[in-house]
């Protein structure tokens, strides 16, 4: 019993605080992921060959933009971007210099998965709206991504738990957080009922995220 | 009302040129049910894509109320749209839309007040029957509940045309009757003008006052309903008519009286089919005939009657028979037997 006080005593503070570490890289990076990722998958499908604007050019350009970025493992983009980290957030160190490579990282996946999932609406959906005169921009917001947001869902739900894993990495530039942690205390210290707890935790929050995203999937899927 | 002039659409594939539509003109006047009719890959579809302007004519072109439409900017094009409602053989709903919100969001993105908006909600699914079903998802609708939902969503942007492209393809047969029902009485209640296309004979048949009749691209054949059921003249629209006579006489009994005089259809249009021709026939010519089958094809106005005769007797005294029905107004055509 004095043994688990103990230990929680003197892990709990670090365990909490590299939960909150997680929380905030993937909450804010998920969000500019989304800002960014959206309107690119948005874009992506809307210069398709064949779709209203039609763009050669921009669509091939952001499609191996996509792919370039998506082909390079986090691991090495952490490092690779350092330079644009430093321009964009000043500093390359501690959770704001992990949040720049996170995105541009979870960004360009989450594109695809939105073109993915606006690719999967239903075409004639689209035309009837068309014959309707509705505007493109109204098609777009509240036919395409409306319909799509089952999928849109599902998808996010695997981007987040995906940033979720990255977020391990982020401890190379002292972001912290819990991968950070067990790698710490489970490998450099060999403190194994850190690692455990800490994997405990992931597991719980990958869980929990997962059943979230089923739940609302299925509250906006209506067939 | 619409008006098609000279209209061509060529596709430019990988394989080539695919010239969908060419040299389509016609004509669909106001308040009437036009139908165009062709089997598949006939063009149809295309056609009637080139009426909103969903599909650019190649060449040619599009009136609606007498003014073009064909080169217009994109912002007057919206607004020629929300005039010309369209249904569809898939229905095309929202799935995450209750059926109310179907009808309602297409309205408010096209601006009209939130009153109004539930006003005419109310007003067009009380029109298609369904007023109990707006807060229903069409997933648990019928497809013929869905494509009523279809025409209370066309409806409700108060079009002034409603293009139908096959909506009732994709329905069982009591379905597509109550359809037609409905199609039928929104033409003569609200006096909307509806251009449909189809490849069922039974469509036009029902409730068409005119027809065209599509094949590779082009118009063969087009008239009212009546005059086109009564004296088809392309091979193509021959098929089409016969396709909705009921009856199919084995070949070998055809074959077998063909011995001892000609197996003929009678066609009765108008006047004819009140007069007892055919029974007056025997008192003119030595010449007997012998009812094998018969019907009435009821079209949205006419009748038109229909029997399948075998006339016996000798080759000279059937011929003038038959010059004798022709003259009195009766379409007479040989019993085509298909050969197995």
């Amino acid at each position: 019993m004095s043994e688990l006080q103990r230990f929680l005593e003197s892990r709990l503070p670090i365990i909490g605080e590299a939960v909150v570490q997680t929380l905030q890289m993937v909450s804010i990076s998920l969000v500019f992921s989304v800002l960014i990722g959206l309107p690119l998958g948005v874009l992506l499908i809307l210069t398709r060959p064949g779709n209203v604007w039609e763009n050669r050019l921009v669509y091939q350009v952001l499609n191996t933009v996509i792919n370039i970025i998506r082909s390079i493992p986090f691991i090495i983009l952490l490092f690779f971007i350092l330079p644009f980290t430093k321009l964009v957030v000043g500093t390359t160190i501690g959770i704001k210099g992990a949040i720049v490579p996170l995105i541009v990282h979870a960004a360009p996946s989450i594109a695809r998965l939105m073109e993915n999932a606006l690719l999967e609406v239903d075409s004639g959906v689209i035309e009837a709206y068309k014959s309707m005169g509705i505007r493109t921009r109204h098609i777009v917001w509240h036919v395409m991504l409306r319909e799509a947001r089952p999928t849109i869902v599902l998808g996010l739900t695997i981007a987040v738990i995906n940033l979720v894993g990255s977020t391990a990495m982020a401890g190379l530039v002292g972001a912290g957080g819990l991968g950070d942690l067990a790698y710490r205390f489970g490998h450099l210290r060999y403190e194994v009922d850190v690692m455990y707890v800490t994997v405990f935790i992931l597991i719980l929050m990958v869980q929990g995220l997962q059943s979230v995203g089923n739940k609302l999937a299925a509250k906006y899927k209506r067939d | 009302m619409i008006k098609l002039s000279h209209v061509s659409k060529t596709f430019y594939t990988k394989k080539g040129e695919v010239h969908a539509i060419q040299d389509v003109s016609l004509e669909v006047g106001k308040g009437e049910i036009f139908g165009v009719i062709g089997y598949s890959g006939a063009g149809k579809s295309t056609l009637i894509r080139c009426v909103n302007l969903l599909e650019t004519p190649t060449s040619g072109s599009v009136f609606i109320n007498g003014r073009e439409v064909t080169n217009l900017p994109a912002e007057e094009l919206l607004q020629v749209r929300r005039k010309i409602g369209m249904i569809f053989q898939g229905f095309h709903l929202l799935k995450t839309a209750t059926v109310y919100d179907n009808i309602a969001i297409p309205l408010r993105l096209t601006d009209v007040n939130p009153r109004e908006i539930e006003e005419r909600v109310n007003r067009y699914l009380r029109i298609v029957g369904l007023e109990d079903k707006r807060d229903v998802y069409p997933g648990q609708l019928s497809g013929g509940q869905k494509q009523r939902v279809a025409i209370a969503r066309a409806l409700a942007q108060e079009p002034e045309v409603l293009l139908s492209d096959e909506a009732t393809s994709a329905l069982d047969p009591e379905t597509t009757e109550s359809i037609l029902e409905l199609l039928l009485e929104i033409n003569k209640t609200l006096g909307i003008t509806i251009m449909l296309i189809t490849h069922e004979m039974h469509v036009i048949q029902k409730i068409c006052d005119r027809v065209a009749v599509m094949e590779k691209g082009r118009v063969i054949e087009q008239g009212r309903t009546v005059d086109i059921f009564a004296r088809p003249s392309h091979p193509t629209t021959k098929r089409f008519v016969n396709s909705t006579y009921q009856e199919k006489l084995p070949a070998s009994l055809v074959r077998e009286l063909s011995q001892s005089g000609p197996v003929v259809r009678l066609t009765f249009v108008g006047e004819s089919t009140g007069k007892p021709i055919l029974a007056s026939l025997g008192n003119h010519f030595p010449v007997s005939a012998n009812i094998l089958a018969g019907g009435i094809i009821q079209l949205k106005q006419e009748q038109i009657g229909s029997l399948v005769v075998h006339l016996s007797g000798e080759p000279q005294d059937t011929a003038s028979a038959i010059a004798y029905l022709e003259e009195q107004g009766v379409r007479v055509e040989g019993v085509e037997v298909a050969d197995e």
